[in-house]
């Protein structure tokens, strides 16, 4: 996702951090070098410009200065300022009428059909009864693509061989979706140029005729530049409801969210994460510019918690991991830290490499057992793992009101977490951060 | 050239739309005026509005900082042409042609997804077979949806044979289809392949798989290995090319989808920063939308100051 544009702030952040107060010469800089990173994963140039101006006017203001970690605070307020540009909350589908109409649009081979059918087979999870409705009538095997993707979801695929007409097509699928029992008409369209006027004229159109609760922008999270212009003359010929950001398993830095989101003044709603059909997800504003500014190493992870994390133990705490000299006492502060920054939960999304685990319950309690066991070792156990014997750890058993199998079971854990820091030394931090999660 | 080289469809494409770049252009370079700090912002904003990148861009404007000197009154036409040819001199090169390659002359088609790999195999079949050349084409997606459905249309069109195999491995399929060509003495054999993210790993070994298969029954094959680039890409699209080649050495770039308003300046990053040469350009979804690129005439239509057409 967004981790490279993380990756430049965060180089921004560690040289600001040095500095000790903010002045209108390093500011510039540091925000030339946020213009740069936001360019690089492909922001379009206007939208940097009022997004440099507003975070430049914030940071100038007399509350940062008189702080005493600047940097911090502009982490602070570029977060705020990108979650406020990303649509601040997560949007829902309005799906009102009966059947409620969706209608799919977009530049050729953004996502559209596929989208499609992601979103029948999510909204039948939903308890939804779909129908898929094949208004490209020009792509070669468009409609048969439609059908195929319909078949194998086992969800009815309404299409007109041979007609050109889509407004018609579309009209007939939704007086025939009570045959299909449907309740939701999902209408998939061909791609089209925001500049080709008679395709923009058949997708107005289109809206007129269905009058869909939901107008959906599909777009590629490679896009660049060009975003704006799109996405803008998409905007502008039809009311669109929302954006669905397509391919973001890719590594494209996905500036293209900030721009279609400012152009459209419409929500991202979903992001499609993969060429199979269970790949959609709901968009997160605030979870996308976490990540934007939290990824790439522990210390930016824990920037989240601005002002209950002390940077400075943070950078230590990494600096320990790499040398391989972490012990338990260091763990104990890393969790105390990683505690102070809310539910785990939301944390796991922002790492990478967790994707796919972050809708795993992460236990709380354990968690709470863990600190209490690593509470009652002495500083110098904490310190000296390796003297941990039997005797001790019945003692730190009975002192957290834990199973001595239980002190046993973290002694193992923190053994092989810090066996795999040995190996993660000799990496990149990008690698490092890859598989470090998996010791928590 | 292979394509009629008149461009006035990509002229049209880029200058169609009144994007910032062709206003800002016209406005910014007229008559003679002092050269400001200002106006360097503006060219380098112009730049990075075509998705040209900013180490680039900026190294184009250091270009153009040494030859003309701050604070001097230029003709800003003569710095339009400076930018024109530093520009143009960046995409030039020589790329390969079929002729006088054995037989059958095999092109491998690679990229990410939705870029237009499928349509443009298409449009190449169709300029191969109009030239008189017997043309197969090979359905090396064997995943995505109605992809060997959609290849078979541009086959029917293209007047182009079609070698399938439904849900096989594409290697299976690539294999099969070089030995008949071989032994039936084709001339030009053209592999649509997947879309794939250069990320997906598993997709990038099979891609790999398929390059060997294809050296297995050819050994010099495949003499032509074109990535398609969307136009609308932004910057991802370099990481893309250092990808694909790095497990298929990239011959062409084919830029697809310059019929928008996006100007695929990504494609000028690619040649400058991996030496890979956009060699087609994509102007449309017909079958004839398709042309020989030409730098000279490309950065002209890039820079394009308004006038009537
Ligand atoms: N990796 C990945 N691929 C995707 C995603 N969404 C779509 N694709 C792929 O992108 C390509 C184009 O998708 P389509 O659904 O055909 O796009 P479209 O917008 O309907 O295309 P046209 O109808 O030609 O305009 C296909 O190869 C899809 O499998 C995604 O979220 N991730
Ligand atoms: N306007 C325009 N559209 C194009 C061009 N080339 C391809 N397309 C369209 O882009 C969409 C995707 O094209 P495909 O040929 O299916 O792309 P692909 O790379 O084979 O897609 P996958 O196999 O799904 O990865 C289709 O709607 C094409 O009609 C072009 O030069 N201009
Ligand atoms: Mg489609
Ligand atoms: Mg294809």
């Amino acid at each position: 996702m967004l981790e490279q544009l993380s990756q430049n702030l965060e180089h921004v952040f560690k040289r600001l951090r040095g500095h000790g107060k903010l002045s209108e010469d390093n500011i510039s800089e540091a925000m030339r070098e946020v213009r740069r990173a936001l360019l690089e994963a492909d922001v379009n140039y206007k939208v940097v410009r009022t997004f440099i101006n507003s975070v430049k006017e914030q940071a100038l203001g007399s509350e940062v200065l008189r702080s005493i970690t600047p940097g911090q605070q502009i982490v602070g307020i570029i977060h705020k300022e990108l979650i406020d540009l990303l649509g601040g909350s997560t949007a829902e589908l309005e799906l009102s009428g009966n059947p409620a109409i969706i209608l799919l649009v977009g530049l050729q081979g953004s996502g559209k059909t596929t989208t499609s059918a992601k979103l029948a087979r999510s909204l039948r999870k939903q308890g939804r009864q779909p129908l898929l409705v094949a208004c490209d009538v020009y792509r070669p095997a468009a409609i048969t693509q439609l059908q195929v993707l319909g078949k194998q979801l086992d969800i009815p695929v309404y299409a007109e061989e041979g007609n050109r007409d889509v407004v018609q097509i579309a009209q007939a699928a939704i007086r025939e979706s009570a045959r299909y029992a449907a309740n939701v008409v999902i209408v998939d369209t061909a791609g089209r140029l925001h500049i080709d006027a008679d395709m923009m004229d058949e997708v107005k159109n289109l809206q007129k005729a269905l009058k869909p609760a939901e107008t959906l922008f599909v777009a590629d999270a490679m896009t660049g530049q060009d975003a704006v212009n799109a996405a803008g003359t998409f905007a502008e010929a039809v009311t669109l409801s929302g954006v669905v950001l397509t391919k973001m398993d890719g590594d494209a830095r996905g500036g293209a969210a900030l721009s279609v989101r400012e152009v459209t003044g419409t929500p991202i709603k979903y992001i499609g994460v993969g060429e199979h059909l269970d790949k959609l997800e709901i968009f997160h504003p605030d979870r996308m510019a976490g990540r934007i500014l939290g990824m790439g190493d522990i210390v930016s992870l824990v920037e989240k918690a601005q002002e209950d994390i002390d940077v400075e133990e943070a950078a230590r705490l990494e600096e320990k991991m790499l040398k391989n000299t972490f012990d338990l006492e260091d763990f104990k502060q890393q969790l105390k830290q990683l505690r102070s920054m809310g539910p785990l939960g939301d944390l796991m999304g922002m790492i990478p490499g967790m994707k796919g685990i972050k809708d795993v319950d992460i236990d709380e309690k354990r968690l709470t057992r863990i600190e209490a066991i690593i509470n009652s070792m002495t500083l110098v156990e904490r310190r000296r793992p390796q003297i941990l014997n039997g005797s001790r750890r019945k003692r730190i058993a009975s002192g957290s009101g834990t199973k001595v199998q239980d002190v046993n079971q973290l002694i193992k854990q923190f053994q092989s977490m810090r066996k795999m820091m040995k190996k993660f030394g000799k990496m990149n931090k990008r690698q490092l951060m890859k598989n470090l999660p998996m010791g928590f | 050239m292979l394509f009629s080289a008149t461009f006035k469809k990509l002229k049209q494409g880029l200058s169609r739309s009144r994007t910032q770049l062709n206003n800002r252009m016209s406005k910014l370079f007229t008559g003679s005026v002092p050269l400001t700090e200002q106006m360097l912002e503006e060219i380098e904003e112009t730049l990075i509005s075509a998705d040209i990148g900013v180490d680039l861009s900026l190294e184009i404007i250091e270009n153009l900082r040494k030859n003309f000197p701050l604070n001097q009154v230029v003709d800003m036409a003569t710095v339009v042409a400076f930018l024109r040819a530093d520009l143009s001199q960046r995409m030039t090169s020589k790329p390969g042609e079929a002729e006088g390659h054995e037989k059958p002359y095999v092109i491998l088609v690679v990229g990410v997804n939705g870029t237009g790999k499928t349509t443009s195999i298409g449009k190449l079949a169709h300029h191969y077979s109009k030239a008189g050349k017997k043309v197969l084409l090979v359905a090396g997606d064997t995943f995505r949806a109605a992809a060997i459905e959609q290849l078979a249309i541009w086959s029917e069109r293209s007047g182009a044979e079609l070698m399938q195999k439904e849900a096989t491995d594409p290697s299976a399929v690539v294999f099969d289809a070089l030995q008949s060509a071989k032994q039936r003495g084709l001339d030009v054999v053209i592999i649509d392949t997947a879309g794939r993210l250069h990320t997906q790993k598993n997709l990038m070994v099979e891609l790999d798989k398929i390059q060997r298969v294809i050296k297995k029954v050819i050994p010099s094959a495949p003499h032509e290995t074109v990535l398609t680039i969307d136009a609308t890409t932004g910057q991802n699209g370099l990481i893309q090319a250092r990808q694909f080649s790095q497990v298929t050495p990239v011959d062409h770039l084919f830029l697809t989808k310059l019929d928008g308003t996006a100007k695929g300046g990504i494609a000028i990053a690619i040649h400058h920063n991996l030496d890979i040469p956009v060699k087609y350009i994509g102007l449309g979804e017909q079958i004839e939308d398709i042309q020989n690129f030409d730098p000279v005439s490309y950065v002209e239509a890039l820079f394009q100051v308004r006038e009537t057409h």
